[in-house]
Formats: structure tokens, C-alpha cells, sequence
């Protein structure tokens, strides 16, 4: 196959604190500030941003203040105008657009790197878009080769540019790091090491294609994922009437088949899975209950990435 | 084992109370009371009226910890006694209107028996926890729930602590008992944790059942572990913390912390070490709620204490 030629990359942003109590990312992204007060900025490859995305978030501990951050990046949400009753985050986001955009621009920065948490046992998982190209499948497969303390995991969106809702799509090659399982408003230290070791991995991943050298492609696994799946819920109340089931908590990426364990309901029934063989992700992630998903349901594909190189401009 | 002397004698447990929701975001309790408020048949048992209370509705519709101030640190004297008023922060209002139903705290009214239910994100298993070392029908109470839960284990947390205790939403009942079960994040619901605060609930009422119904339960030693030192995070001149739970001590709470045994790990990567004097059992380790109440961890010591035999007072 032949070397795929990708220009230099010049600026990139980490991002921490999108969702106020995802505290890895809270206190990773001061804690790069302070190397760089200590080191110097020569201790990167290239120009590097720090952002504290939703410092209203991260003074109340909270996901968000009015609307969740990560679902305002759509180019409609982007171009929309502001008025006084324009929830903080959509305002906010337009703001980081300007920063670190405009998304879909020449100008947009190359790398956006946001850090969040999740309650699921999803181990590191790399999350990027379709539409992204080479880059990010190829930050991936370097993540997976240097983190080896947990599993690392690529899941894919397949939604175009302009519908792709998450503060990465304001970059030309944006990627979410996901670390879990941490509970909202804590710090652990082995998941803000193995993100610590992540963040200076794509750091070493941009030095190594900046300086020339052909990367070789090969083959990666990927989750694309499909749909979501909601608890049963109480006719009356709308209240979950079940817990995702002891054999499914916390096997995220396993296969799910028709006839296995789903949800045990309180009166102890147990809800099976009756569909296609899929992979779950995100299981019981603390946040997703207000928006009705249990976990999503990806299918496994296998992607093959060609050898790039950075072309010098 | 012989008895010491006769036994002490209670009245019959016959007002029970079970609270959820005391914190909005512990979803075991929300939903174990939401689910006994529909269908009491779990909890019915002769001889005692169980009653499933939601202690802090507005919090539990927010899935939020509390509104204006911890509900649970609200019980206060001085809280109970304010007098009603708009400006009164939800929880302080709350507390003095569950004072009403439940107490008054320290009264002969006050219901015999409370429970409440709390998740934590700390790897604390079942724990009961108990507010007095006196207290020998709950002693023996905790000590019935241990021995049934086995091989599954349940300690007991003693807060007796002058300054560390708290005023607790159980704090108006006559024999308050605190079920603690985790790890279990914020605003999460595990079936695991789900079903033990379940059976332990199951246990308790099957306790003060059999005690209602006249037997003796003999003298007993029942281990504990006594609240002793609050730690918090190392932090700047700016209050900000500067290091994490040492990945070490990380989910071992209830282990032996030893002196010159990691305790802290910086962000930028040092080990701090524990510098006590004696071994001590740390827990509540990493609870999310905490880091605003400047507690890492809290360290306890390991006691036996002896339990009288109880028994229901005769008529």
C-alpha cells in the first residue's frame, strides 16, 4: 500500500474539565501548566493549549450547569446566535470555537486531545469520529502499543462533520480520551497515571511523525457504535424498575448474544438480550440515565490504515 | 458464654423507620424506598410497622448530593430548635419537619429504631454504622446482621468521636443504625449493591422481629472499628489539593495502613508516606463527597466490644 502523505503538525490543544466532575482531566490539565512553568514549552513537540473547558462546571463539581458541553458542538449550535437566555454552555462553546477553531476551517488546530471519566469499565477507550481520517487511527494504534496497563479500546461515531456534537470535531484530528471506571468528583491516581502516560504518548506519536519518518499502517480493531439501550422503566414513575445485570456490569466491549443476561429487574426477573451480537460500551455510566441509555451497542470492525508520513511545508 | 449479670431489657421495637435518599445521588437507598413505598410486603414483619421514608425529596429529584447544605450534618440542636422561616436552608427546614414525625430527638416519642440508607464510592463494603458503644440492643443488632451475611463481610464503623461525630438524620430515633454500602459512583444503581443492602435490611428486620417476640439474645463480643483521625488531602497555600490516595492505599479501606506505608501520590509523581505512630485502619477512602469536607480518609481502630445479653422488657 502506499505511504499516505499528511502535512506537519503545528498546534494542538488538551482539554479537561468539558464535563466538571470528570476530575482526571481537571487536575491533569494544571498539572501540564506547571510542567510547562517548571520545563519550559521545548518539553513538547509542538505548540501546546491547555483548557479547563467548563470552569463554571468545575467550580460545582458538577457535569454541566445548564446543558451538557460535549453535545454543543454541532455546527448549528455553533453558528446559532446568542441571546441573553442562551443556555452558558452553548455560549461556551462558541467561545472554545473561536479558540481552538472555527471547526471545518484550515485555521482550526490540529490536535484537540479532551480528557474525560466515565463510571463504565471502559479501561482507556479512544474515541473519534469517521470522518477523521488517518491521524487519529493512528494515535490510536501507538496508545494501544505504549499504554499497557490497562486495555485500550478505539470506539468510532459514524456522524459527519457537521452533526458531530463533541468539543474534539472543532479540531482537524480531535480524539476523546475516556478513562474508567472513576466515579464522578474523584481522583484515582492509577487512572490519572495511565492518562498521564496516555497524553505523553501522543506527545511522543507527534514528535516521531513530525520529524519525517514513515509510520507504518496496519490493521486495528474498532467498535462503531449502533444504538443505545434503555432501562426498563416504570409506566407510571418513567423510574429504572431494573439494574443492568450482575454478569453485564462492567464487561463492557464483550459480546452481548441473544439469550444473555441484560437487566434484573427488582422483583428478580432477568431481562435477556434479544438482538444481533453486538459489543456494549458504556454500561451504567453515571450520566446516561437522565438520557435513557443503559449502554450503547457497537459492532467490532476491523479497519486497515495505511503507512503515512508528514510531508514538510 | 456465660452472662454477665441478667440481661438488659428494652421495650419492644415497634416504630421503625427506613430512610433513603438522605443524599439524592446514593440511588441503593432511593430506590430500595421508592421501591418499598409501592410494595411493603418485604418489609412487613408482626409485631413492628416499617416505614419506608424518602428524607430528601428535592435532592433525590436533582439526583444532587443536597440543595443548600448536607442533610445528614443538619440535626443539629441548634437546627432543630430554629425557628421555622423563608430563609431557612431546605435541608435545616427538612430536618426539623423530620425531627417532627420522627423524634423529637431525645424524646420518649421518638421512634424506636432507624435506618439509613447510604452508597458510597468508597471501597467499604457492607458496613453498619454506630453512633454509641452503649448502645447494646443495637450492638447486638449489628452483631445478628454480621453473622448472617456471612461469608459476605460486614463491618462495623463506631463514630463516637467529640469532634468528628455528626448530627445525623438517624440521630433522632433511639437506636440509629447507619447502612453504608460501596463502591458504588454517584448517581450509578449496581444490582450487587442493590441486592446486599437488601439482604442486610432483610436481616435487621428479622432481627427486631425474633427480639419483639421475646428472645434472648446472649452476651456477645462484637468487633468494631472506632473512628480516630480525619486526614485530608495534602494542599497548596491555595487550598488546592496537591496530591491523590496513593494508588497503594487506593480501595483498601479496612487493611492495616502501616507507619512508612504510601499514602499520597503527588500529580507530578512523589509518594507521600503515612507518618503515625501505630498501625491504623483507614476507610471511607476516596468518598467523592469528601473532598469538600477535607477528608482523603479516616482512620479507625480496632476494638472488641462486649454486647449484653438483651432481651424485650416483660410486661
Amino acid at each position: 500500500m502506499e505511504v499516505v502523505s499528511l502535512p506537519v503538525l503545528h498546534r494542538m490543544a488538551v482539554c479537561g474539565g468539558t464535563h466538571g466532575d470528570e476530575m482526571t482531566g481537571v487536575f491533569l490539565v494544571p498539572e501540564l501548566e506547571r510542567q510547562r512553568r517548571e520545563k519550559g514549552d521545548g518539553i513538547w513537540p509542538i505548540a501546546l493549549t491547555t483548557v479547563l473547558s467548563n470552569p463554571r462546571a468545575i467550580k460545582e463539581c458538577k457535569r454541566y450547569v445548564e446543558k451538557d458541553l460535549n453535545r454543543c458542538f454541532t455546527s448549528a449550535l455553533l453558528s446559532s446566535s446568542i441571546t441573553d437566555s442562551t443556555p452558558y454552555e452553548i455560549q461556551r462553546a462558541q467561545e472554545l470555537n473561536s479558540l481552538l477553531g472555527p471547526k471545518d476551517t484550515e485555521d482550526a488546530i490540529d490536535i484537540i486531545c479532551d480528557l474525560h471519566n466515565t463510571t463504565a469499565n471502559m479501561g482507556l477507550t479512544v474515541i473519534s469520529y469517521s470522518f477523521s481520517n488517518w491521524v487519529c487511527l493512528h494515535l490510536f494504534k501507538y496508545l494501544k502499543e505504549k499504554v499497557t496497563t490497562v486495555p485500550v479500546r478505539l470506539m468510532l461515531l459514524d456522524i459527519p462533520i457537521c452533526d458531530a456534537y463533541s468539543l474534539e470535531s472543532v479540531s482537524k484530528y480531535g480524539i476523546s480520551l475516556e478513562a474508567g471506571p472513576q466515579p464522578q468528583g474523584v481522583v484515582r491516581a492509577d487512572i490519572f497515571n495511565f492518562m498521564k502516560e496516555a497524553v505523553n504518548a501522543v506527545m511522543d506519536w507527534i514528535k516521531i511523525f513530525n520529524s519525517g519518518q514513515v509510520i507504518e499502517g496496519g490493521e486495528l480493531e474498532s467498535y462503531m457504535v449502533e444504538k443505545s439501550i434503555d432501562y426498563p422503566r416504570d409506566p407510571e414513575t418513567q423510574r429504572p424498575s431494573a439494574a443492568v445485570h450482575p454478569q453485564l456490569q462492567d464487561q463492557d466491549f464483550c459480546l452481548l448474544k441473544p439469550g444473555d443476561p441484560m437487566f434484573l429487574t427488582f422483583s428478580g426477573e432477568t431481562v435477556k438480550y434479544e438482538g444481533e451480537p453486538r459489543h456494549p460500551i458504556f454500561i451504567n455510566e453515571a450520566a446516561y440515565y437522565e438520557k435513557g441509555i443503559a449502554f450503547h451497542l457497537a459492532q467490532k470492525k476491523n479497519i486497515t490504515i495505511p503507512s503515512i508520513q508528514a510531508k514538510k511545508d | 458464654m456465660s452472662s454477665r449479670g441478667s440481661p438488659s431489657c428494652f421495650p419492644e421495637a415497634r416504630r421503625v423507620a427506613i430512610f433513603g435518599g438522605t443524599h439524592g445521588n446514593e440511588m441503593s437507598g432511593v430506590t430500595l424506598v421508592n421501591m418499598w413505598i409501592k410494595n411493603r410486603a418485604e418489609i412487613e414483619r408482626s409485631g413492628l410497622t416499617a416505614r419506608p421514608f424518602i428524607t430528601n425529596p428535592r435532592a433525590v429529584e436533582k439526583c444532587s448530593r443536597y440543595i443548600d447544605t448536607d442533610l445528614n450534618r443538619a440535626f443539629t440542636p441548634e437546627n432543630l430548635s430554629t425557628p421555622s422561616g423563608d430563609g431557612l436552608p431546605y435541608e435545616v427546614q427538612r430536618a426539623k419537619e423530620i425531627n417532627q414525625i420522627f423524634g423529637p430527638k431525645g424524646s420518649p416519642d421518638a421512634y424506636d429504631v432507624i435506618f439509613d440508607l447510604h452508597n458510597t464510592t468508597s471501597n467499604m463494603g457492607s458496613t453498619l454504622i454506630l453512633e454509641s458503644s452503649t448502645d447494646h440492643f443495637n450492638l447486638q443488632m449489628v452483631q445478628y446482621i454480621k453473622k448472617a451475611m456471612a461469608p459476605e463481610s460486614c463491618m462495623v464503623l463506631l463514630n463516637e468521636h467529640p469532634h468528628l461525630k455528626y448530627s445525623t438524620s438517624r440521630s433522632v430515633s433511639k437506636h440509629p443504625i447507619g447502612l453504608e454500602v460501596g463502591p458504588q459512583p454517584q448517581g450509578v444503581l449496581r444490582s450487587n449493591i442493590f441486592e446486599s443492602m437488601r439482604a442486610i435490611m432483610k436481616h435487621a428486620l428479622d432481627f427486631i422481629e425474633l427480639f419483639n417476640s421475646g428472645v434472648e439474645f446472649p452476651a456477645c463480643s462484637v468487633e468494631v472499628f472506632r473512628v480516630h483521625e480525619r486526614m485530608d488531602y495534602p494542599r497548596d497555600t491555595n487550598g488546592n489539593i496537591t496530591a491523590m490516595v496513593h494508588p497503594h492505599l487506593q480501595d483498601c479501606d479496612w487493611e492495616p495502613l502501616n507507619p512508612g506505608d504510601p499514602m499520597f501520590q503527588t500529580f507530578d509523581g512523589r509518594t507521600i508516606l503515612y507518618e503515625g505512630v501505630s498501625p491504623v485502619y483507614p476507610t471511607f477512602i476516596n468518598e467523592a463527597a469528601y473532598y469538600e469536607k477535607q477528608q482523603a480518609f479516616v482512620t479507625t481502630r480496632r476494638e472488641t466490644l462486649a454486647a449484653n445479653s438483651i432481651r424485650k422488657t416483660s410486661t
